[in-house]
């Protein structure tokens, strides 16, 4: 039996999803921009895709652009705002845990001449509204700070920092991409002016992803080209993909308050097991403002969380060292990092992602692998607890 | 009988490459390709085979191969990342006048950020002409982009020899060349025309949308476009669109056996114009001659006729056409390639593009044919009145 625990890198694709695309991968196979029944038939599902998005965000249609995922939704953000209110200022701030899709994307910008803000967080991977409201300024365009971190599942206070960035006259954008499915995501109770969502991560397609824009915000384009996305993002429109997103969404929100109360029962069993079976664990991120879904460790005694994981795999569990997009490298986890976690600490990382196919049974099962592999491995590598 | 004969603006995917795409999107081979577990090792397999066949379809080696969400965002990339990764030596960029809007509206952007961006003419054709090219490069030219084949009149380009006035010339200056339109019909060999970024688009060739790719000589250097964890190379980070690029993978495995068809295609777009311009009196084709064509777009003006009339009329009947690019036909009224061949603007209302496959068949032709002389005259005959 192969244990699936990654469902923060990617969740399996829904089957009333596949269903879905299917017929806009065969029949229904226009361009959206053609003038012809076939061009309007795709037109029309993408124009219902995008009702039905805007509907479960509680916006209008019209705030919603499709992209083709959550890095570039992210990127699209901060520098088609960077871009198009550049002679209003040129200050913007991020969290030192954004992913890597806003932080790299941030530091791009810092070299064409904006100021950049990298806001610290605290021990549990929490912004401290305190600290954005020092750093606020005249000049600042932008914040961009996600909803739930995705290495460590640490919830942001959100609609807090909104108002700050707002009562300072910058906009202020989230990565939802970890919440949607786990958290409530109402774009006006969140008083965001910018939200990014990406199918994938909630039973829908790769490859597709939505930028919310709230209206009346300008928004430099990222891609150029066709009149698409009203001119915002050119490109043939990935229709299939699309109208997956869209009812990976429906599903997604229609189950969400049952699905996470489900999640958290089993993320606090799987919590507490290895806290209590694996002598040198500790929790990472925040004891309780942390995604239903997602649990997170590091291990003392000079564990490797590479090793780790290939340990786990063999033993037929799937698992993460923290963010699927920089796992590879031999990097400690910036995230950790910025918890305050030392550099072999932020090596030993293990995430733990679940989802809504997890059962009991599998929980249990992993808390009979992991304490096992974990001492393996510290006897391998002659490694001890201080 | 239904005719879609609207190829150049998107196919229909081929059975076999939604049944590969299938594959990967139903049960448990739904991995993230950078997770190091084995979910993630076999979608990073699917993603390198299917690199692979891409590569194939360009004769060039899978790692020069980028992918991207699309023909559009590959252009943008290869103009935009290229030039802002060369500002330093030099500001100055030549697009023809007859590009995609992808390349259009990108070099427009690099406009505003302080680039020099000039549009090389072309001939009656639709030709860039290596010398009118040559005079243009300078010594701070960076970027030059020309399509090999253009998506409203079908125009084959002469890259290979335009690629060598702007190498003898500006060796540092990176050419980029839109083969979207080019790939499978034609042979696309851009090591060999020694060209440094070359764009191909998945849903151009029966393959999915949402998924294209950029080639990229080794050694150049990019700026990306979107940013973030690492993926492809740091050139275009985002978790891959694993189905998507496993149908464009089918899809260019399955154009290989394209070029067979090439002469095909080339004689049902010959009788598609020759039946039609010998029955529909005020009626021309617009564009290139035969030598200097693509084998499967035709564009075709009719006197007195407003194109988008005609499309809708066609449509009635089954057949279906379009004006000219779908990209621009949401917003423009007039197209810019018409323009830049010297059509005047009594031709250009009355174009109408037919493009074909080689999953296009004869009765297809025949019957857009009889479909286009019929509604011609209807047309005519409800505005005689």
């Amino acid at each position: 039996m192969r244990i699936y625990m990654d469902h923060a890198a990617t969740t399996p694709l829904r089957h009333e999803v596949l269903e879905a695309m299917l017929p806009y991968l065969t029949q229904v196979y226009g361009n959206a921009s053609s003038f012809h029944a076939e061009g309007q038939a795709a037109r029309h599902a993408l124009d219902g895709a995008r009702a039905t998005v805007a509907g479960l965000l509680g916006c209008k249609p019209g705030e919603i652009l499709f992209t083709s995922g959550g890095s570039e939704a992210n990127t699209t953000a901060l520098v088609g705002i960077a871009w198009a209110y550049r002679h209003r200022g040129r200050h913007l701030v991020v969290s030192r845990v954004e992913h890597p899709s806003v932080l790299e994307t941030a530091r791009f910008l810092a070299q064409q001449g904006f100021r950049v803000t990298e806001l610290p967080v605290d021990e549990t991977g929490r912004v401290a509204p305190e600290a954005l409201a020092q750093v606020l300024d005249d000049e600042t365009l932008l914040v961009s700070i996600q909803m739930a971190n995705n290495e460590v599942g640490t919830l942001q206070p959100v609609a807090e920092l909104a108002r700050l960035a707002h009562a300072a006259g910058a906009f202020f954008h989230t990565d939802a991409v970890q919440a949607a499915g786990q958290l409530p995501v109402d774009v006006r109770a969140l008083g965001c002016d910018l939200l990014t969502l990406s199918a994938h991560k909630f039973g829908g397609p790769k490859g597709a992803g939505v930028l919310y824009v709230r209206q009346g915000v300008e928004l430099a384009r990222l891609i150029h080209g066709g009149g698409q996305e009203r001119s915002r993002r050119a490109g043939t429109e990935n229709v299939a993909g699309v109208v997956g997103l869209a009812r990976a969404l429906e599903l997604a929100v229609q189950e969400r308050a049952q699905v996470a109360s489900r999640l958290e029962v089993l993320r606090d069993r799987l919590i507490a097991g290895v806290l209590e079976a694996v002598p040198g664990a500790r929790l990472t991120g925040h004891p309780s403002q942390r995604l239903p879904g997602l649990a997170s460790f590091v291990f003392e005694g000079g564990i490797d969380g590479e090793s780790l994981l290939m340990r786990l795999d063999l033993e037929g569990v799937a698992a993460s060292s923290g963010s699927a997009c920089t796992s590879g490298s031999l990097e400690p986890s910036p995230v950790l990092l910025a918890c305050g976690l030392p550099v072999e600490l932020a090596r030993s990382g293990l995430r733990l992602s679940l989802g809504t196919a997890t059962t009991e049974a599998e929980v249990a099962r992993v808390l009979e692998i992991l304490p096992r592999t974990v001492a393996q491995l510290r006897k391998v590598h002659g490694a001890s607890l201080a | 009988m239904r005719a879609y004969l609207d190829h150049s603006a998107t196919t229909p995917p081929d059975p076999r490459v939604v049944e590969a795409m299938v594959e990967v999107m139903e049960g448990d081979q739904f991995g993230n390709p950078s997770s190091l577990h084995a979910l993630g090792l076999e979608a990073e397999r699917r993603v390198e085979e299917a690199r692979r066949q891409v590569a194939r379809l360009v004769e060039a080696a899978p790692e020069e191969i980028t992918f991207t969400s699309g023909g559009t965002e590959a252009n943008n990339l290869a103009v935009l990342g290229g030039a802002r990764a060369l500002a330093r030596r030099g500001r100055h960029v030549l697009v023809s006048a007859v590009e995609h809007p992808s390349v259009r509206e990108a070099a427009r952007r690099l406009a505003d950020e302080g680039f020099e961006v000039e549009e090389i003419p072309v001939d009656r054709e639709g030709r860039v002409l290596p010398e009118v090219l040559a005079e243009r490069v300078r010594p701070d030219t960076v970027l030059v982009s020309v399509m090999r084949v253009n998506n409203e009149v079908g125009t084959l380009q002469p890259v290979e020899d335009l690629i060598r006035v702007v190498k003898e010339r500006r060796p540092e200056a990176l050419f980029h060349v839109d083969a979207v339109q080019a790939v499978g019909l034609t042979r696309v060999t851009p090591r060999a025309w020694g060209c440094d970024l070359l764009t191909v688009s998945a849903h151009k060739i029966h393959g999915p949308k949402g998924v294209g790719a950029l080639w990229v000589r080794p050694g150049v250097h990019l700026i990306p476009l979107v940013w973030g964890g690492g993926q492809e190379r740091d050139l275009r980070p985002g978790t891959e669109n694993v189905p998507g690029i496993v149908g464009f993978g089918r899809a260019a495995e399955l154009a290989l056996a394209w070029r067979e068809e090439a002469e095909r295609v080339r004689a049902l777009r010959r009788r598609l114009e020759e039946e039609i311009l010998r029955r529909v009196p005020g009626a021309r084709r617009l564009g290139p001659e035969d030598d200097h064509a693509a084998p499967h777009i035709l564009n075709l003006a009719f006197e007195g006729i407003r194109g988008e009339v005609l499309v809708h009329a066609l449509e009635a009947e089954g057949v279906y056409v379009s004006t000219g690019s779908a990209c621009s036909s949401r917003r423009q009224a007039t197209s810019h390639v018409l323009v830049a061949l010297g059509e005047p603007e009594r031709w250009r209302e009355g174009a109408i593009r037919l493009s074909l496959s080689p999953k296009t068949q004869e009765a297809e032709v025949e019957a857009a044919i009889e479909a286009v002389v019929r509604q011609v005259e209807a047309l005519r005959a409800l505005m005689g009145e």
